[in-house]
């Protein structure tokens, strides 16, 4: 028999850092996504067997302070694109406000540390998305294109094709047949 | 894997290919260690053994001697442990049917070798940057395909 599932990421992630946090008997407050605050005092040792533990469910603990600000920013976007928030300021707008920093820093830092553009990254992002709701939710490109909120399908399909190389149909049938082989 | 440079290998029985793909990959400001291979019996006898690290991204040309790009395809498909390798074909064929069969059978970039060396370097920056985002940001590499 063979399940086809489709995954709740904000959802999957927090119930799985929930339940490893309370194994670890570990008091805390979750502050934004992917960001918690530990509310008692906890020894080195038993922090990093805690680290080595969410490890192994893919979970990192991010110490480079760069890095935290890269991630937040990645954090934003996803969530900004996969639960389709309606935001009726530009993006650069919406990531200073939430990030509470100017946006030329966050861009700079951004492109130096991922190698590729804060522009970049939501464009991936949202064709990624597409991807998904193509294969997994069968929606059309026309609604799908609605749901992004894209000028147009012509829009949305030409930015596809010039993300992955390949058109949005070439994508659904390549998938289609490997689901075939396997 | 670690985050400070990406561990890459080529295998391409052309002597010119090899050499200027190393040189592209030395200009580009992505970190990487490439190991390079004359032809599929050789990539393959490296990565089935278990003391070499497996590499982030394995470039394949698909006509070589001894052992074709597309029977190491189709043997690194079968196996658990290389799902995590991101895999492009590196090729001089552009056929349509070749490109959606390899895609079919598991690859997820498809490169048609450029002639000129600085398109080469776009291109590779390219699979190298996408690649990087499909490691560090938990995107599901199952819908990663890319042609160049």
């Amino acid at each position: 028999m063979k399940l086809l599932l489709k995954f709740d990421f904000t959802k999957v992630c927090n119930a799985v850092l929930e339940q490893r946090l309370e194994a670890h008997q570990l008091k805390y407050q979750q502050t934004a996504f992917g960001e918690i605050e530990l509310l008692d005092k906890v020894s080195e040792e038993k922090l990093d067997l805690f680290y080595n533990d969410i490890n192994d469910f893919g979970i990192d603990v991010v110490k480079d302070p760069k890095k935290i600000v890269i991630q937040k920013i990645k954090d934003v976007i996803v969530d900004m694109v996969f639960n389709e928030k309606d935001i009726n300021v530009k993006t650069s707008v919406y990531l200073a406000e939430q990030l509470n920093e100017n946006y030329s820093y966050l861009s700079n830092l951004f492109s130096e540390v991922t190698y590729t553009s804060i522009e970049n990254f939501i464009i991936l992002q949202k064709i990624e998305y597409t991807k998904i709701l193509l294969t997994k939710e069968e929606l059309s490109l026309t609604e799908i294109a609605f749901k992004l909120n894209y000028s147009s399908v012509a829009h949305l399909s030409r930015q596809f094709k010039n993300t992955t190389g390949i058109t949005p149909s070439a994508f659904q049938r390549i998938i289609a047949k490997r689901k075939q082989i396997n | 894997m670690n985050s400070d440079y990406i561990n890459l290998a080529l295998a391409d029985d052309d002597e010119d290919d090899r050499l200027f793909f190393t040189e592209a990959f030395e200009e580009l400001k992505v970190k990487s260690k490439v190991s390079l291979f004359k032809d599929g019996i050789e990539l393959m006898d490296y990565l089935d053994d278990s003391n070499n690290a497996i590499p982030n991204l394995l470039f394949l040309d698909l006509n070589m001697p001894k052992k074709s790009g597309l029977e190491c395809l189709k043997e690194i498909k079968a196996s658990q442990r290389f799902k995590d390798m991101a895999i492009a074909i590196y090729s001089t064929s552009a056929s349509e049917e070749d490109i959606e069969n390899t895609f079919v059978i598991g690859a997820n970039v498809y490169i048609k070798k450029p002639n000129d060396f600085e398109k080469l370097k776009k291109v590779l920056s390219e699979v190298v940057t996408t690649n990087w985002q499909y490691h560090t940001s938990g995107l599901n590499k199952e819908n990663f395909l890319l042609r160049l």
